[in-house]
């Protein structure tokens, strides 16, 4: 019975040294960016082996991010766009649920499915004509092109979708009785009641906005358009000079820290979306 | 008929924007794909047929994209999914410190990952100036400094893998810990009464439980896992070809832009490939599913 109890102990043991170790491994860059980030740039260089902490910590790193580098043109380019793309994103996906889940119409159960459908398609297939169509059409390095082709998402109009439908109908007919038209309906009933899950798509897609590349990328080459991912990487190539890392790591934490901020605030919000929505956006 | 007029309107924006991003494009990118000497400049091309699929199927650059994103694929799915099976259930079992380690375990999704894959080249790398913090935890251990960053390729793909595997763990493990919370108590307290042994408990019931979403997300990790490249930017910089570091998606993309970029043909053949090895895959994942998952329990 004893030796049992002890095995229990240990089992227990063994269990939080594993779930510790693994934080560790996930915390680990984050506390050596910091750490990096407050080294001078000579105390950082004459380190052979690095230290695991710094005696005189200096904040000139964070200055020169954003004096070496336009880093703040960066940042703000990146808020601009997250702004733009999910306002505009809310807007289409909420009036397309409401038609999905409340108005009758011929043809409604035949475009959803075509909507879901659609949600299968890979970014890579359709990332080449849309280069090619914002190229033509001159929006290169502005934020309209930046923004037009993501500010729909079939998924979240399917989330919201669901949650519409859980509106009991009586609230409907109810509206229809009194003469309330569709569109006030939607704004002064099912928006309020789905907050929560509004809530939970605006921050996602924000984001997502704050960590896209690929798009960006493609569609920006004059550095007054970079977001922060293309900042970072141009950074790395091209400013402060290669070997100015504590500067590097200090633009790095600039970048970090506004979404880790938001994650503390909607923490709850954050993991339930993601559990629901299944994919990495 | 004002009444269907109504409906449409409110789906009209929605519609108009998938027609032109994504149902155009995925007429327009088979179409680009069959047109041969395709001519960005003049839009221009002088002949249907297979000849893109021939050369980026023979092109060095897309075989050595080709093993990497497979090598990245077939280490990284399994390693992640067992190792945040073994997390998911360590912390279902705990109760002090559990909303603890799950929030820092969620930490690796909210970052940017162009931004932390730099911490990841630092930590590895080695310099004329130092070693770097790896190297230095290798030689504690009595191996030799290696370069990861630019030196052998196996090295890179161990750094590739190991960033991957870091960024692709928060998601998993919230999954899997949301499985696990969702098998129903009386199977473990029938199981208790009968006093099976742990381990039977966990082949038996554990297991069978939360199976449909082990596949769910070995099958959203291989397709993750097929269109890697940031990760790949991140550690190795854009110029991926001269680090021999590419990926398919990477191919894509070069194709398209940058200095060897303007050949939208070839880019669209190369994604067309890549969209059939991801099906592919899929299916063969959902046919082992079919199989193997335990049904209405």
């Amino acid at each position: 019975m004893k030796s049992k109890k002890i095995c229990k102990i240990l089992g227990k043991i063994g269990k939080y040294a594993f779930l510790g170790f693994w934080a560790i491994i996930v915390l680990f860059p984050f506390y050596w960016m910091i750490l990096s980030s407050l080294k001078g740039y000579s105390a950082y260089n004459s380190e052979y082996i690095p230290k695991f902490f710094t005696t005189n910590p200096t904040f000139e790193n964070y200055s020169s991010a954003f004096t070496t580098v336009s880093l703040g043109r960066y940042f703000f380019n990146t808020i601009v766009f997250a702004v733009i793309t999910t306002a505009v994103m809310l807007v289409v996906i909420t009036l397309a649920a409401f038609a999905f889940a409340r108005l009758e119409f011929k043809g409604k159960n035949i475009v959803f499915t075509l909507f879901l459908s659609l949600m299968m398609i890979p970014n890579e297939l359709i990332i080449i004509t849309n280069f090619v169509t914002i190229t033509d059409l001159g929006l290169r390095n502005t934020f309209t092109g930046l923004v037009l082709p993501s500010i729909t998402s079939i998924f979240y109009i399917y989330l919201l979708k669901e949650n519409f439908e859980q509106i009991p109908d009586n609230l409907y007919k109810a509206a229809k009785v009194d003469g309330t038209s569709d569109f006030k309906y939607l704004l002064r009933v099912m928006i309020p009641i789905c907050k929560p899950t509004m809530i939970t798509i605006t921050i996602l897609k924000i984001i997502e906005c704050w960590n896209s590349y690929v798009w960006p990328r493609l569609i920006t080459d004059d550095s007054d358009y970079y977001l922060v991912s293309n900042g970072i990487q141009e950074i790395r190539e091209n400013g402060f000079g290669r070997e100015n890392i504590p500067a590097m790591m200090a633009a790095v934490v600039v970048i970090s820290v506004p979404l880790i901020i938001l994650f503390f605030v909607f923490r709850k919000q954050i993991m339930t979306g993601v559990q629901k929505s299944g994919t990495k956006g | 008929m004002k009444k269907k007029l109504k409906g449409w309107l409110y789906l009209l924006p929605a519609i108009l924007f998938l027609s032109i991003f994504m149902i155009y494009p995925l007429i327009d990118v088979l179409i680009y794909s069959f047109e041969e000497g395709y001519n960005f400049a003049s839009q221009t091309h002088n002949g249907i047929g297979l000849y893109n699929y021939s050369y980026v199927l023979h092109d060095t650059y897309f075989l050595q994209a080709l093993k990497n994103t497979f090598i990245l694929v077939i280490i990284t799915v399994p390693l992640s999914t067992g190792t945040a099976l073994l997390i998911a259930m360590a912390l279902s079992s705990i109760k002090k410190l559990r909303e603890l380690f799950q929030t820092v375990f969620f930490l690796p999704y909210v970052t940017n990952t162009l931004a932390v894959g730099l911490v990841f080249m630092i930590l590895f790398k080695k310099t004329a100036y130092s070693d770097g913090m790896i190297n230095l935890l290798i030689k504690l251990f009595g191996g030799e400094a290696v370069d990861f960053i630019d030196g052998p390729y196996w090295a890179k793909m161990l750094v590739l893998c190991i960033y991957t595997v870091w960024i692709v763990m928060p998601f998993k493990i919230l999954i899997l810990t949301g499985a696990l919370a969702s098998v129903k108590d009386d199977y473990y307290k029938a199981a208790k009464i009968d006093s099976t042994p742990a381990w039977r408990v966990f082949t038996r019931i554990t297991l069978p439980m939360i199976s449909p979403m082990i596949f769910y997300l070995v099958i959203t990790g291989f397709i993750g896992a097929f269109k890697a490249y940031s990760d790949a930017v991140a550690l190795f910089g854009t110029d991926l070809n001269v680090a021999g570091m590419n990926t398919i998606v990477g191919y894509i993309y070069d194709m398209l832009y940058g200095n060897s970029g303007g050949y939208p043909s070839y880019a669209s053949a190369a994604a067309l490939i890549l969209f059939c090895i991801v099906l592919t895959i899929t299916c063969i994942n959902l046919m082992v599913s079919k199989k193997s998952v335990v049904k209405g329990v």
